[in-house]
């Protein structure tokens, strides 16, 4: 279950590399602050991220992705499991010895106007980077900074403007800017669309693509809709209740889903064109999610799934690889090729 | 549910957006500006604003006030009083052109000059006691708020023992016992440095307790996420973060609880463990002036008035502050 080798072709190196991540959150209770259980945001993630390509973190709200992306920022410290960038264990470094580390992974933020300090202006905001790894730029860190804001399409004369005066995705720009002031290899981005206006989210997907384009980035996009992140994935992994229930490249996960919380996720996608309205059937999920302070037994979707049966309250299906680069972890996988029935 | 999206090209990115093309001339306005010009346009809040400005501009040139007029606030004038009924000669309490509030009864001594040299030692313990609990109230609110957990637990409860003390009581009690000299200093400097003390220092828990809860949601903007990522250290995070949003709330809560000070001062001198006479307060003078006021109840009127005035110019001007500070508009 660690050796996560893809079997297609490699984009490049791995430059992320995530084996069992946990992170328990604990819930104390009374005077003396005893913990009396916890929430299982994230129960032991397998996944890797090669450079140069876009991964995409998808599922619903709740199912632990956001923490994902928080532990691999570092923002928050694993309870369990392996961080490994560009070969180096940051499963457990120090503030102090994290920091450094820094410029090579960003984080864009979900809420854009959570995300950018009301008192600071727009030139503190994305020159704050520079600031905080004291790094000198060759002309100064203005010039940097209106360079940036002119590279996501901004108006470098507006760096003494506050974040107030700008729109949604104006102030998304702004985070990008801020994020790649320190040229990072690997940007994490938390739901960068999900606030903004849908003639928006296409101008902002599009700036994350030509900037990956330009810089060689490495994304992790976390969403919790499939349909945006089809266009700009290479791979998509499908979350579900902290736990990794498919990994594939997004051709044949839009394609042959193979987990039936997978293909219940894209029945739910809008579909623009009638004619196929009309034959493709709606699955929908009985019930809420779980509650991930006492998640299911063993298969965790087993209680929402059409498919189950005894064994997925009993054994935990592992993730494994049916076809080349699509990985599922389901006793009873659609679209599965005949030989690798599990 | 967001509808598939028909993402083709790169034409619609990295042009400067169109619409701020045309506006390049609008200034830009911090948030400080633009609570400003809210501010100058509440009427009220603004005529607040002129009357404490005048009140500190007076306590602050009142020697200069007094020498023009000639009257020192503890000079007797006995001119001036009845020698029988030890009333002030003249109606409404001995208003003249001389004595533009009248003057006491027994004594004579002139009612503007006590008011101004009142307003001294009112503002001054209030503005003191204030800041003083608000650097208190502020460093507590920020650390509990930003630390959570265990060290929050502690500064809450502290807070609310802090709350419970009946600090009128405990200022009464003290009082009685303040020697004459301690600490370097003597007299009415010991008295009002004693005064401050209390007064500051059992007052935080109420900035404490606002500013907790402003750290509390500060924290969990993400904003602050966004700095540590960037490997902010943590003074970085309470200094250049948190600490600008907390201005608003620190500025507002500091003009609301000054006059609650003056009034908690002129309370401590009209019960006499205040200022000691002949030093001129609000309190002790309507402290005095309740002993006449059957018979010249024109005593009552200029300290009295003195006090409403101040304490409900500091109130409107606060009320306008935080109209024109309110977070809601961002």
């Amino acid at each position: 279950m660690t050796d996560t080798t893809p079997a297609r072709p490699p984009l490049g190196d791995e430059l992320l590399t995530v084996t069992g991540l946990q992170k328990y959150f604990p819930v104390r209770r009374g005077l003396l602050q005893r913990q009396v259980a916890a929430v299982q945001a994230v129960d032991g993630l397998d996944f890797s991220v090669r450079t140069g390509e876009t991964l995409s973190l998808v599922g619903e709200s709740g199912c632990g992705k956001t923490t994902t992306g928080r532990l691999l920022t570092r923002l928050i410290k694993p309870t369990g499991g392996k961080i490994v960038f560009e070969g180096r264990d940051i499963t457990n470094l120090s503030d102090g010895r994290m920091r450094p580390l820094r410029r090579d992974v960003q984080m864009i933020f979900q809420d854009p106007y959570g995300s950018l300090n009301p008192r600071h202006t727009v030139g503190a905001i994305v020159g704050a980077p520079y600031r905080l790894q004291h790094i000198k730029t060759p002309n100064g860190t203005k010039a940097a900074v209106q360079e940036l804001l002119e590279l996501v399409g901004l108006n470098p004369e507006h760096y003494n403007r506050y974040p107030h005066e700008f729109s949604g995705g104006q102030r998304q720009r702004i985070g990008i800017a801020r994020a790649l002031a320190l040229r990072p290899r690997l940007i994490v981005a938390d739901e960068p669309v999900s606030a903004l206006d849908v003639s928006i989210q296409a101008q902002v997907i599009n700036l994350l693509e030509d900037l990956q384009d330009e810089f060689r980035l490495t994304y992790v996009i976390i969403a919790h809709d499939l349909s945006v992140v089809r266009h700009m994935s290479d791979r998509v992994a499908v979350m579900y209740l902290g736990k990794l229930v498919e990994l594939a490249d997004r051709k044949s996960l839009y394609e042959q889903p193979m987990h039936p919380y997978t293909v219940s996720l894209l029945s739910a996608v809008p579909v623009p064109d009638t004619e196929r309205k009309t034959r493709r059937e709606r699955i929908r999920l009985q019930g809420d999610v779980p509650s991930p302070m006492n998640p299911p037994s063993a298969c965790r979707f087993h209680t929402r799934c059409w498919k189950a049966q005894s064994v997925c309250s009993v054994e935990e299906p592992p993730l494994v690889e049916l076809a080349p680069g699509h990985q599922v972890a389901c006793h009873f996988p659609e679209n599965a090729p005949k030989a690798a029935d599990a | 549910m967001t509808a598939p999206l028909e993402v083709s090209g790169s034409e619609t990115t990295a042009e400067p957006e169109a619409v701020l093309q045309g506006v390049d001339k609008i200034e830009g306005r911090s948030l400080g500006q633009i609570a400003w010009l809210r501010l100058k346009r509440d009427k009220v809040a603004m005529a607040g604003a002129v009357v404490i400005i005048l009140l500190i501009a007076t306590s602050l040139l009142a020697p200069l006030i007094v020498k023009l007029l000639g009257h020192p606030p503890n000079d007797f004038h006995y001119d001036q009083v009845n020698a029988d009924t030890q009333l002030p000669i003249g109606s409404y309490g001995g208003v003249s052109r001389d004595h533009l509030f009248g003057v006491e009864p027994v004594n004579g001594r002139d009612l503007f000059s006590r008011v101004i040299y009142g307003s001294q030692i009112s503002l001054l313990i209030a503005f003191l006691a204030t800041l003083l609990s608000v650097i208190i109230g502020t460093v507590m609110g920020i650390i509990a708020g930003y630390f959570g957990g265990w060290v929050d637990a502690g500064i809450s409860r502290l807070m609310d023992i802090f709350l419970a003390f009946p600090i009128l009581l405990f200022a009464i009690a003290l009082a009685g016992v303040v020697p004459d000299n301690a600490f370097g200093l003597t007299g009415d400097g010991l008295r009002i440095g004693v005064i401050i003390f209390i007064i500051g220092f059992f007052n935080w828990p109420y900035v404490g307790r606002v500013i907790r809860g402003q750290t509390l949601s500060l924290r969990e903007r993400e904003f602050v996420d966004a700095a540590r990522s960037l490997g902010a250290r943590r003074p970085y995070l309470l200094y250049k973060e948190m600490l600008p949003n907390l201005v608003a709330p620190i500025l507002v809560y500091s003009t609301l609880l000054i006059p609650t000070n003056i009034l908690f001062e002129a309370a401590l001198s009209f019960l006499g463990v205040g200022v000691r006479p002949p030093r001129a307060t609000w309190g002790g003078m309507l402290s005095d002036a309740t002993h006449w006021y059957q018979v010249d109840p024109w005593f009552l009127l200029p300290p009295g008035l003195a006090i409403f005035v101040t304490v409900l110019a500091f109130n409107l001007f606060g009320d306008g502050l935080r109209d024109a500070l309110d977070p809601r508009s961002r």
